[in-house]
């Protein structure tokens, strides 16, 4: 928030803000977000890490302000990264020829467990996998952007980015007359859209979309219905929908109805018994061959998850270079692959001060932060690293930008991360905002919600 | 040779099933050593779904069967001539990269046991390690029905000693990606003669690709490279994934499996028809 000592340009105007606010008044409204959150039963985990399914997030009160010039850069980067992630994915399930190139090595992706053979020489509608892109973003300076990480498969958090503005605006109204913030609810217009321009090229008409979750258990639950029922679409369970003949169909009241784009909340494994896990008491038999024969589109395609491998992730300079013949506008995080002999003895050499990952992990789990960690915790995790080096990367510990955060003492300054939603169909989209996630110990620097993070309302201010 | 083939495989549920669904790899595939003369397949009160070729070569196709239904008959009758090809899958149209083929499964997954099976082959050239690694699975497991059943592993077939024409498969598929080299699961038909040398009607066997050749049958159960006696029908990384057919039925309880399967030499029916 600060650049020396003044205050930057796009939080001015809260400094009024927070100083009109006496803590009694301060402690009213968090009382009252909490409450609001709670009422609509928005508690589940950010992104699915698992925990206590009813344990409500921390919500903080001071929003995250970008300038339009930042925003303006971010989302030029990120919907690069998106074509780019979307190019790599027809190319490596057709002709592979980033590969054949010597670009990236064949073996990352053809022996990947989340390459899917069953889809190799498809081009789904509009050549597009993935269709709603995370893309986890840190800030180290004013003009320094980082990416953390891609997410291709089914995002979630993006109800959080919803229902924060929703309640920042319930409880401040003044502060939105005041400031001229661009607004984040076209997203579920723009995710309709983008759903409707992926339906198959059969499709006769109006598509039919609908949105497939995995069940009232899921911790994700609250999302899928509200995206559900801000796009006026339906919400199914697998039982839902059976195939018949060459489609898709779904139970309703007035009989079968076509179905033709199928936004999935459920991973690959469980799609569809006939092609993937056997077991699976959650997808609808048959949908794979219904799909591959091109009689419906499923958002994202099935297979999309290669792309987000954090060992792929290493490779997106090399994408968009690749596929769009342009440089980068987002940096990666330098990454060392432990399961190279050299990046090895280097993360090995330097362990207390890197942040050290799982390839497959997610949700701040499995993760070492080596200068926050105990000279022990970091000696267990080289036993680890040494056991199975393939499976870590590790990256430099980053001076993560923070913003003033509300803080039992007042205001004080916490690390945040950002993931917006970059919608990919017949247009890329991405509506200005996301969720910032945010720490909420002094100094730490993870934002999971596992970890005791929390999240707040992300401004982007108009010109 | 030209073969005859009439397989029938019908399902009963004790209870009548709402629905069924199924997804067949029964269509022999397209190469240099196979031409479809005729081929029908018939799913009895089915609708036929969704129909394409994936990229492996294999062609797909879906059908349904709405319910109440308590038996369901697929019935597959045709005629296939067929080359003796040594094995190699000559002319075959697929995109998926060999490499993809080297990812273990559970069944295909080498233990230490099937590492030292694999390890001390030795052979001059690549084809010639694949029949040394033929034979050697042939030679640890020896071919006995009834003991192995669908879900055992190549590890578990090895340390019984014994198991059918599935097992030796993925056992093989096993030593060959111990020695880097990408291997998979074929299912298919096989002609018995009279003489009752060859066994297992409808069989399964090893492909392992060498570069520069493409695509080789092994048969570690008959000792053998596939030849004009052999129908190829589609492939996988395991039995389940090269499973001809696939099926799911809704509701129907208790589901009971019964096949019968005739593959005969076409050029001599006629023969045997006049001596009856």
């Amino acid at each position: 928030m600060y650049q020396g000592t003044s205050v930057r340009p796009p939080y001015a105007r809260l400094e009024d803000w927070v100083a009109a606010m006496p803590q009694e008044l301060r402690h009213l409204k968090q009382a009252e977000a909490e409450a609001l959150f709670r009422r609509i039963g928005i508690t589940f985990a950010v992104y699915g890490e698992g925990g206590d399914p009813d344990r409500l997030i921390p919500f903080d009160m001071f929003p995250r302000v970008f300038a339009a010039r930042e925003w303006a850069k971010l989302e030029k980067g990120i919907k690069q990264r998106a074509r780019a992630l979307n190019a790599f994915l027809v190319d490596i399930y057709g002709r592979g020829e980033i590969i054949r190139a010597g670009r990236v090595p064949s073996r990352l992706i053809y022996q990947n467990e989340a390459y899917e053979k069953a889809v190799a020489g498809i081009v789904p509608a509009k050549g597009v996998y993935a269709h709603i892109v995370g893309v986890d973003i840190v800030r180290t300076g004013p003009e320094e952007f980082f990416v953390l990480e891609d997410n291709c498969r089914t995002p979630s958090g993006v109800s959080y980015m919803l229902e924060s503005r929703e309640i920042m605006m319930r409880m401040f109204p003044g502060l939105f007359r005041e400031n001229r913030i661009e607004p984040v609810d076209g997203y579920s217009e723009k995710l309709r859209r983008t759903l409707e321009s992926v339906a198959p090229k059969q499709c006769p008409g109006d598509p039919t979309v609908v949105i497939l979750t995995p069940g009232h258990f899921n911790s994700a639950y609250y999302e899928h219905s509200l995206l559900a029922d801000l796009m006026g679409v339906e919400l199914v369970e697998g039982q839902d929908l059976f195939v018949e003949g060459a489609h898709v169909w779904m139970r309703t009241t007035e009989g079968p109805r076509r179905v033709d784009v199928i936004y999935r909340r459920l991973d690959d494994a469980y799609i569809d018994p006939l092609c993937f896990r056997r077991d699976s008491m959650l997808g609808i038999p048959g949908l794979m061959d219904v799909y591959r024969a091109g009689g419906v589109s499923i958002c994202s395609a099935p297979g999309a998850g290669v792309a987000d491998d954090k060992a792929v992730y290493c490779h997106v300079p090399e994408m968009i270079r690749f596929y769009l013949g342009e440089e980068p506008i987002l940096q990666n995080v330098p990454t060392w692959q432990c399961g190279k002999a050299d990046d090895l003895r280097y993360v090995l050499d330097q362990l207390p001060d890197l942040v050290v990952k799982e390839v497959h992990g997610s949700g701040g789990y499995g993760m070492l932060v080596g200068p926050k960690a105990s000279r022990e915790e970091v000696e267990r995790f080289r036993a680890k690293i040494v056991e199975d080096p393939g499976n870590y990367i590790a990256q430099p510990t980053l001076a993560l930008s923070s913003v003033p955060t509300f803080v039992e003492e007042g205001v004080a300054p916490r690390h945040v991360d950002l993931r917006p939603y970059c919608l990919v169909g017949e247009t890329i989209e991405l509506v200005p905002g996301g969720l910032t996630r945010v720490a909420l110990t002094e100094g730490s620097l993870v934002v999971n919600s596992s970890q005791g993070g929390g999240v707040k309302d992300t401004w982007v201010l108009a010109e | 040779m030209r073969l005859k083939v009439d397989h029938v495989t019908r399902y009963v549920y004790d209870q009548p099933a709402r629905s069924v669904v199924q997804s067949h790899r029964l269509c022999p595939s397209v190469f240099a050593g196979q031409k479809l003369v005729e081929w029908d397949v018939t799913v009895s009160g089915g609708q036929k779904g969704a129909s394409f070729r994936d990229a492996a070569g294999d062609l797909v196709q879906g059908w349904t069967v709405a319910g109440p239904v308590s038996e369901v008959t697929v019935r597959v009758q045709g005629v296939v001539e067929t080359d003796d090809l040594s094995g190699v899958l000559r002319g075959h149209r697929e995109t998926v990269p060999p490499e993809a083929y080297l990812r273990a499964t559970v069944p295909t997954r080498a233990d230490t046991a099937l590492h030292a099976l694999a390890q001390p082959v030795e052979a001059e050239d690549t084809l010639a390690l694949d029949h040394a690694l033929s034979k050697a699975v042939a030679d640890a497991i020896a071919y006995q029905p009834g003991v192995t059943h669908a879900h055992t592993t190549a590890a578990e077939a090895l340390s019984l000693g014994v198991g059918v024409c599935q097992d030796h498969a993925h056992a093989l598929i096993a030593v060959a990606r111990v020695r880097g080299l990408p291997g998979r699961y074929v299912s298919g038909y096989l002609f018995s003669d009279a003489s009752g040398a060859a066994h297992e009607a409808a069989h399964a066997w090893a492909e392992i690709y060498i570069a520069g050749l493409g695509w080789v049958g092994f048969d570690p159960a008959n000792r053998c490279c596939p030849d004009a006696r052999y129908i190829r029908l589609g492939s996988g990384f395991d039995a389940q994934d090269a499973a001809p057919i696939r099926g799911v039925a809704r509701g129907g309880g208790q589901e009971d499996l019964d096949v019968t399967l005739a593959i005969l030499d076409d050029a001599q029916t006629p023969t045997q028809r006049q001596n009856q």
